[in-house]
């Protein structure tokens, strides 16, 4: 069983093309689509590594972020942040609260698969 | 160097511009020399017909060559100067730099005011982009949508083996997404062609505010109270004010301009600014008329009259902008709030205080505005009901010559948003300006 790398993204299309490539890349995949209980589902996933978009119906990617980093057992979790807004000062409050890695969309799909190599290494 | 000392200067530089020798120079017009030499070293003053002669002979103007025409090449330069204050520049030598080398002065010059145009149009279009919350989820969904095409063509184009059911399943992703690509791209030129038509649905202040920009705030049927005057500009405009509350404002508007105007009438007011500062204190000594209706009067001259162009805001007791006449040089934002540091709001908090401040908006032009400032309550005031505040600001250019050693203009910006200024003690929100563009 691979590292286990959970992916949260309302983009569907995204989400089959990420899980395909994480897939073949040897990544235990789970994926979900919402703001409102995307915490939940990774204190019970327990993930190696969270995807987290920040444009996401119900809630934004940067609360669930600032939730994470206020649990315990969540506070080092490595998280990718994915955003369509390159703008620095996005860029500057992920990083402010604590994202692991800030990536703007459009990526390609080896810059993915590299930022997680280096953030879960093997 | 005296600016009256700078046409043997310019003599000089034309003349080996166009190959002359100075003893040729010099007799062609008919003088020695030596006497040219001393004239081009700025060591004799030159008028008359010397001069006239040797300008027929450079083939320019005699006033090309003389003292103050190039003046406003000069304020350029010394803009251009104080928006680079670390390049070090020799300011004191900008106008032998104008006089020596003219082309290259207007280089500089043009390309200052072409960056200041691409600046204010690059916060424009981020004011805009950050504060339309349609063209910000547009942008968005076309992103996510290249991102899903992206990832999902490099997966086609890069893996070996592909199970056949996968490969069907991306390449129908990447038909969903292309058509998805397609309309939202069309939605997005669609929006923005009404945009740049105008046509899209505004609020009824920024109608008004747009019609009356295209008016340059200035109404000569008003001017002269015909009757029937207000009905027939209504109607002319009401292709521009679409909405029944936009046209309701405007009729609102053009009542109060007819009525201050026939208190005090645009040829009067003008005949008094060609002998005065637009000064809004001394209109209201000068033609008996209130602080707020002298601001409204001067701001309705027109631009190219002797006022020059004059700009003014008027908010409501919640600091909403209710009157929007930016000027060049001094922003006034279409959305949300305006920077609080405004005399206009300083005038708020202390009502029928006239408040007069010098102001720099921006740091880049180095412009500054005389700003005069008075809150006033709206409507009769009564017993038993709180007087309902109204500020209103004139925003008055300064002439950059009655800068003085001592000023100290008060830092003011736009807004919060697009204003760069970092250690701003009445900041509401973090700018996106923050590490220039």
């Amino acid at each position: 069983m691979g590292k286990h790398v959970l992916v949260i993204e309302d983009e569907p299309n995204i989400i089959e093309a990420i899980s395909f490539i994480l897939s073949r890349d040897g990544w235990t995949v789970h994926t979900h689509s919402n703001g409102h209980d995307a915490v939940d589902t990774v204190l019970a996933r327990r993930p190696d590594l969270v995807i987290l978009d920040v444009m996401l119906p119900g809630r934004s990617g940067y609360e669930i972020l600032t939730d994470l980093r206020g649990r315990d057992e969540t506070a080092n979790l490595p998280v990718l942040m994915l955003t369509a807004r390159g703008q620095t000062k996005d860029r500057e409050m992920a990083e402010r609260l604590g994202a692991s890695r800030f990536m703007t969309k459009p990526f390609s799909n080896a810059e993915v698969l590299e930022a997680l190599r280096e953030l879960v290494p093997a | 160097m005296p600016q009256g000392q700078l046409t043997g200067t310019r003599i000089r530089e034309r003349r080996m511009r166009a190959g002359l020798r100075q003893a040729d120079l010099a007799g062609r017009v008919g003088i020695s020399a030596s006497y040219l030499n001393l004239i081009e070293h700025n060591k004799r003053r030159i008028g008359g017909k010397v001069l006239v002669a040797i300008a027929h002979e450079l083939g320019v103007e005699p006033a090309q060559l003389t003292e103050g025409a190039e003046a406003a090449l000069i304020a350029t330069l010394r803009e251009a100067r104080a928006a680079h204050s670390g390049a070090g520049a020799e300011v004191e030598q900008a106008e032998e730099f104008a006089g020596r080398f003219p082309g290259w002065a207007e280089v500089l010059a043009r390309s200052h005011r072409r960056v200041a145009t691409l600046e204010r149009t690059v916060e424009t279009l981020t004011d805009r982009l950050t504060h339309d919350p349609h063209l910000a989820a547009a942008l968005h969904e076309v992103l996510s949508t290249v991102t899903a095409i992206r990832s999902t063509a490099a997966i086609l184009a890069d893996t070996r083996e592909i199970e056949p059911e996968w490969r069907d399943r991306f390449q129908r992703n990447i038909n969903e997404d292309a058509a998805r690509l397609a309309d939202s791209a069309q939605a997005l030129v669609t929006y923005l062609d009404r945009e740049a038509e105008g046509t899209e649905a505004a609020a009824p202040q920024e109608e008004l505010d747009a019609w009356l920009t295209e008016q340059g705030w200035h109404l000569p049927t008003l001017e002269q109270g015909g009757t029937g005057a207000i009905d027939a500009l209504l109607e002319q405009a009401a292709a521009a004010l679409t909405s029944p509350p936009a046209r309701a404002r405007a009729r609102g508007w053009l009542t109060r301009y007819a009525h201050e105007a026939r208190q005090l009438p645009g040829a009067r007011l003008q005949a008094w600014c060609a002998q005065n500062r637009p000064d809004p204190g001394a209109v209201a000594r000068a033609f008996g008329v209130s602080l707020p209706v002298a601001m409204r009067r001067l701001a309705s001259l027109p631009a190219d009259g002797p006022a020059g162009a004059l700009g003014m805001v008027s908010c409501d007791a919640s600091g909403t902008l209710t009157f929007r006449k930016p000027i060049d040089g001094f922003a006034v934002p279409r959305f949300g709030a305006a920077c609080p540091l405004w005399p206009l709001f300083t005038a708020l908090s202390q009502p029928m205080t006239p408040i007069r401040t010098l102001v720099e908006q921006g740091a880049r032009d180095g412009g500054r505005f005389e700003c005069f400032a008075i809150a006033v309550p709206q409507g009769e005031m009564d017993f038993d009901s709180p007087p309902v505040l109204e500020a209103h600001m004139l925003i008055v250019p300064q002439d950059p010559g009655a800068r003085a050693a001592g000023d100290r203009p008060r830092a003011v910006g736009a807004s919060c948003r697009i204003c760069p200024r970092g250690d701003c003690p009445a900041r509401r929100e973090p700018s996106i300006l923050a590490d220039g563009f």
